[in-house]
């Protein structure tokens, strides 16, 4: 099945000895010149690259107090060394967050300062050179920027920033990731990652119509670019298409439905994923985000809704207002965005649903957090609510949850192993390499509770998870949406 | 006025400067440095209030290492808090009358000079013992702990072996503040000590010794987390202007 060793789940988590190089071969696809030049980025290696580089590094310090401070700050304690999932699966010293923020660091000491200028060896500086450039191309695509190093480091160093910076710089000189910057691209172009023009979105969106009437009975709406509604849904393009994904979008829209709000799809801005702040873009971060506030004024909507998505939840929560605000036209006594998770969370502590957890009996659930929504956001009033909201979803709609130990959920959740611009098939060894501290915190409520599905909130891991899933002996279809198990559950029609 | 006394004035003078002028330049570099976009690892404080008590926490407790690896916690924290202690024991040097809390710190003194040394040690061994920190150990790593084990050394060695004339210490410091310029005595462990602090002082705004500032300005710790409730602009997202570039 795999041309690598599939790591063997035990236990419990093991903590492995380093074994360097083990993935100095790991490399994602280098972007051909066209699909560089869709984002903006030269096509091949520039002239007097090392000198580019090493200017743009500058720039992009000075432009952000959490680089220059994570830059000059790690005292190298060794906190974070056994935190990353992929250091944990692939046993590759270079994946431990401090020796991946070195491999950046080592060529801002040589060029920024003084003990790098003048004592090099002393302090580890590098000059840059096409071998850096070549490790840092294989290792800083082997960092899901899921910042669980930052929640454990004395000074919140955070190795997402490092990599996204690192990713820009690459870009900068030519040298990009095919699969993020295509999508980007495409984004650009169309308006979503999948390049999905309006009329297959509305066929497909007409179909969803179709099953859901055939399946309850129930006129249930998928709406498409009406103007005037109440809320713009903005979700993963995934949504529409991929399983388990679309038994999400079928949740949202039969929660709208029991809640009598009108809504709409935008086909303008038809994906909430942005996956520019992966490369660490923020022209592109900016643009690719300006669709939803233009469809937003076009719609004449009154309330932003976003879908079940990771890092999408992290640009709409955190970014949105920075990059896409003020939201001054959109009705202020609503979250600016609001979660889909914060939505049904609202209607069920009002009792307007009606919810039939028997409905989900064949089921016993666990709950992913996702990396993005749990480290880099919040979902309610209180902080934390990103961890409460979603449980409290699904336990109104099932029977039997369990969570998984204690320190593999909520901040200290891992990766799916997927996140951040690796989820391609380029990555694989890489990605069921990562998954591994998952699959074993799984593995546990597997064999102790008889959890049999996993629910989860982010396009990303529902993707990963189906495809990792079986290296590690589990069904592939033991990954659902939230919204999958409130779309079972939920009864539509007149309330009893 | 001997030539042990002229070099020793006039490299604290340089130490000095060096470590007030480095400092504040790095910190001055921090401060204005941008953060464009809101980073805080939530779950996070929403509050400014909150994020004092988080950055207390951090700073006094050491609460994301307490939650990471309860050794380099241990370790650390003690050193840390040794160190500390020390530095305000040694204000007794530079001050008359020595200020009013130093002689309630007395009894605890006794313990610091090994806790910094305990804990250095231990920081030490983990570069050696634990594969993982010793593949991220660079020698500037151990040149930092020799030389602030060094410290400790030296100081433990005249507080309990060779006894050094700490009156006139005392007079040497004082006069180097009032540019009053007083003997020092010239006693090998105290010059090592001298030399060894004048040397961290030096290396402090070039090294990662930086970390002690540096974690106050870090935005995944310092940030509120309300960025729907209150619109964050800074740097390049100050530039943006959208009520310009949006249709509608």
């Amino acid at each position: 099945m795999a041309n690598f060793e599939v790591p063997v789940l035990g236990e419990y988590q093991v903590l492995p000895h380093v074994h360097p190089d083990t993935m100095a071969k790991s490399k994602p696809y280098v972007a051909k010149p066209d699909i560089q030049a869709g984002v903006g980025f030269p096509g091949e290696l520039v002239p007097d690259w090392e000198n580019v580089a090493v200017k743009k590094l500058g720039d992009l310090v000075s432009q952000s107090r959490a680089l220059q401070v994570f830059l000059d700050s790690c005292v190298k304690c060794g906190a974070c060394t056994d935190k990353c999932h992929y250091y944990l699966g692939t046993s590759d010293p270079k994946n431990m967050p401090v020796a991946r923020q070195d491999l950046l660091r080592s060529v801002y000491r040589r060029y920024y300062t003084f003990a790098g200028k003048f004592f090099p060896k002393l302090v580890g500086a590098r000059d840059m050179t096409k071998d850096v450039l070549d490790e840092w191309y294989s290792y800083f695509h082997q960092c899901s920027q899921c910042r669980r190093c930052s929640v454990f480091c004395p000074y919140g160093i955070d190795t997402a920033e490092i990599s996204m910076a690192a990713r820009d710089v690459m870009d900068a000189v030519g040298v990009g990731q095919k699969y993020s910057n295509e999508i980007i691209g495409k984004v650009h172009k169309i308006g979503n990652n999948l390049g999905l023009p309006e009329p297959a979105l509305a066929d497909t969106l007409a179909g969803l119509e179709e099953d859901v009437k055939d399946e309850t009975g129930v006129d249930v709406k998928f709406p498409l670019d009406v103007k005037g509604a109440e809320v713009l849904v903005i979700t993963p393009s995934a949504d529409f298409f991929a399983e388990p994904h679309i038994d999400g979008l079928i949740g949202y829209a039969k929660v709208f439905h029991a809640a009598g709000t009108s809504w709409t799809l935008s086909s303008h801005a038809s994906e909430a994923a942005n996956f520019s702040m992966f490369i660490g873009s923020h022209e592109n971060l900016h643009r690719a985000a300006l669709r939803i506030r233009e469809a937003a004024l076009d719609l004449g909507v009154k309330r932003i809704i976003v879908g079940e998505c990771g890092h999408a939840w992290r640009v709409a929560y955190s970014f949105w207002n920075t990059l896409i605000g003020p939201f001054d036209f959109l009705d202020q006594r609503y979250p600016i965005p609001q979660h889909i998770c914060e939505f049904t969370y609202d209607l069920i502590q009002r009792g307007a649903l009606t919810l039939d957890k028997s409905a989900n009996d064949d089921k016993v659930v666990t709950f992913h957090d996702s990396c993005n929504v749990s480290r880099a956001s919040r979902m309610g009033n209180m902080p934390g609510g990103q961890f409460k909201i979603p449980r409290e979803v699904i336990k109104a709609c099932v029977n039997k949850f369990y969570d998984m130990a204690p320190d593999t959920i909520h901040e200290n959740t891992f990766c799916c192993g997927g996140g951040g611009g690796l989820l391609t098939d380029d990555l694989m060894e890489l990605r069921v390499k990562g998954a591994q501290p998952r699959m074993q915190a799984l593995k546990q409520v597997v064999d102790e509770y008889g959890v049999n599905h996993v629910a989860a909130i982010c396009a990303i891991c529902k993707s990963q998870f189906t495809k990792v899933l079986p290296y590690y002996k589990f069904p592939m279809d033991m990954i659902g949406s939230v919204h999958g198990l409130v779309s079972k559950a939920i009864r539509l029609g007149p309330k009893n | 006025m001997s030539a042990v006394t002229v070099i020793y004035t006039l490299l604290f003078y340089v130490a000095t400067a060096i470590l007030v002028i480095g400092v504040a330049r790095k910190i001055f570099i921090f401060a204005r440095t941008p953060q464009p976009l809101k980073i805080p690892t939530t779950p996070a404080p929403t509050t400014r209030l909150g994020v004092w008590a988080r950055m207390i926490r951090e700073v006094t407790v050491f609460e994301s290492l307490f939650k990471s690896n309860k050794w380099i916690w241990l370790f650390g924290w003690v050193f840390h808090l040794c160190l500390f202690a020390e530095l305000a024991w040694h204000l007794r040097y530079f001050t008359e009358p020595v200020w009013f809390f130093l002689p309630w710190m007395q009894w605890f003194i006794n313990f610091t000079g090994f806790g910094m040394i305990a804990g250095l040690a231990g920081l030490w061994a983990r570069r050696f013992l634990v594969d993982r920190v010793r593949y991220i150990s660079s020698l500037s790593d151990h040149l930092m702990l020799a030389l602030l084990v060094g410290i400790a050394a030296s100081g433990l060695s005249m507080k309990y072996l060779f006894h050094t004339d700490i009156i006139s210490l005392k007079a040497f410091f004082l006069g180097l503040m009032t540019f009053n310029w007083q003997p020092l005595p010239a006693d090998a462990p105290l010059l090592v000590h001298l030399t060894l602090v004048a040397t961290l002082m030096i290396v402090f705004p070039v090294s990662k010794l930086l970390h002690a500032p540096g974690v106050f300005f870090s935005p995944t710790r310092n940030q509120v987390d309300n960025p729907r409730e209150k619109r964050w602009v800074a740097g390049w997202s100050a530039q943006i202007d959208n009520t310009k570039t949006a249709r509608g």
